[in-house]
């Protein structure tokens, strides 16, 4: 049905629930921390209501294959776009920069701004 | 002050499907139900979704429904039956006043 | 303690930091390198903000620890007040941002409502349109609270639900699935367990879970075990 956006689930039939716990990875938590950093004030770039449009204007396709903090990184890379914070090229850049670099030196592990 | 409003009204969902960033869910469109609370006014999340102020602010309610009234036309599905709810079973949403229509 | 005592055996994972060059191969097997390509988005994102100036690295890892020290117990600590103290618990179904506002914790922006579970009324939550939930008292939902199962199913089979949980209640009790679709926050204060007269606050307290505050449990019994009815 196209009448119904891509996050209303409301209903829908599912199959069992995985109650499992599970620990966020750093992956997760840093997307978790930047989300609010950039989100509340002083920076205040977009409004909650912003995040919950853009992540309902995925691909239907990218909204149900996607991890929930994939789903969050996306909207944290439209967003920053979409409010002039970022240029799509230089995310493209860089992302390209970051896949390049050898194995066990991608992870970002050593921050690379202020931290000595 | 309780906007258009009162607790214990019948009230019923806008049945309307429109474009864009909404904030209430498609079971519950065209269902009848009862507000239970009132919880004052927000700026509305269906304008603030677009960079928008949201201003002017809307009354936002608590609106009950009987899981029986939620689920009425559901072929096939007798969810008595079939342990998915109890007769006196209900769910309660927050819905904005613009989606309201009082009965 | 030294964040660096490397006497105890290893079960933390911030052993970084340390100057460039640093052999990282004993200590750090617990971080996973990243596979996915959202995991390599989230690096390019960060460093890229970094290095513009827009956040510093010392803020995300605060604001990552900041989380971490939010957890059910804050919840927890609420429902042990408003059982013993009948003024606190009228206070906090009145006005539940000044409630636990007494207590130390803030909800910005949002209204918390405080819902009680009676033997006639359970309210279970759920937000089938994203993932609405009380943070500031509850910490980083689980990840089931954010499946696609359990927020389309909850409304519609609510007993079905529980039962994964473990819960059965009787059908004279009404269950109120609450779909938090706005600007509220929703914190259950479960039943009290009987023959816990005796205990403390702190006691108490500590038959309080996460899930019996989202509503697909109840709370503990007073031996600490599950309470199925």
């Amino acid at each position: 049905m196209t009448d119904r956006a891509i996050s209303d689930l409301g209903g829908l039939a599912g199959g069992p629930i995985d109650i499992s716990e599970h620990q966020p990875t750093l992956s997760e938590r840093r997307i978790d921390a930047m989300m609010m950093l950039l989100r509340k004030k002083p920076r205040a770039f977009w409004a909650t209501d912003e995040n919950r449009r853009t992540i309902e204007s995925l691909e239907p396709k990218t909204y149900e294959e996607s991890a929930y903090y994939e789903r969050w990184v996306l909207a944290i890379r439209a967003l920053l776009i979409e409010k002039g914070v970022l240029s799509e090229t230089e995310i493209e850049a860089k992302l390209a920069e970051v896949c390049a670099r050898p194995a066990g030196g991608a992870n970002g592990d050593q921050p690379s701004g202020d931290r000595q | 002050m309780t906007g258009p409003h009162t607790i214990g009204e019948t009230v019923r969902v806008s049945a309307g499907l429109p474009p864009g960033h909404v904030r209430t869910p498609l079971f519950l469109r065209g269902r009848t139900g009862v507000g239970i609370r009132h919880f004052g006014d927000f700026p509305n999340p269906e304008r603030l979704a677009y960079g928008l102020s949201g201003l002017p602010k809307l009354h936002l309610y608590q609106v009950l429904f009987r899981m029986d009234e939620a689920w009425a036309d559901e072929a096939g599905k007798e969810g008595v039956e079939d342990g998915a709810y109890a007769p006196g079973d209900t769910v309660a949403a927050d819905i904005y006043e613009t989606w309201l229509e009082p009965l | 303690m030294s964040p660096h005592d490397h006497t105890d055996d290893h079960t933390h994972d911030h052993h970084h930091g340390d100057a460039a060059g640093h052999d990282h191969t004993t200590f750090q097997p617990d971080i996973k390198e990243p596979s996915e390509d959202w995991e390599f988005l989230e690096i390019a994102l960060r460093e890229l903000l970094i290095e513009k100036g827009v956040l510093s690295a010392r803020e995300i890892q605060d604001e990552i620890e900041a989380w971490e020290n939010k957890s059910p117990e804050g919840g927890a600590r609420i429902v042990a007040r408003a059982w013993t103290d009948d003024a606190y618990r009228q206070r906090l179904l009145a006005d539940g941002n000044a409630a636990v506002g007494e207590l130390g914790f803030t909800v910005e922006a949002l209204k918390l409502v405080a819902l009680e579970n009676t033997e006639t009324l359970h309210h279970m939550v759920v937000c089938t349109l994203c993932s609405c939930y009380p943070r500031p008292l509850l910490g980083v939902p689980p990840l089931w609270y954010k499946s696609r199962e359990y927020r389309s199913r909850t409304v519609r089979e609510p007993r079905a639900v529980l039962k994964e949980f473990g819960t059965e209640l009787p059908v004279t009790t009404e269950v109120r699935v609450v779909d938090s679709t706005a600007d509220c926050r929703y914190l259950v204060i479960p039943r009290r367990p009987e023959g816990t007269e005796g205990l403390s606050e702190t006691a108490l307290a500590a038959l309080v879970s996460r899930d019996s505050m989202i509503g697909t449990a109840e709370a503990f019994s007073s031996d600490g075990k599950r309470n199925i009815l």
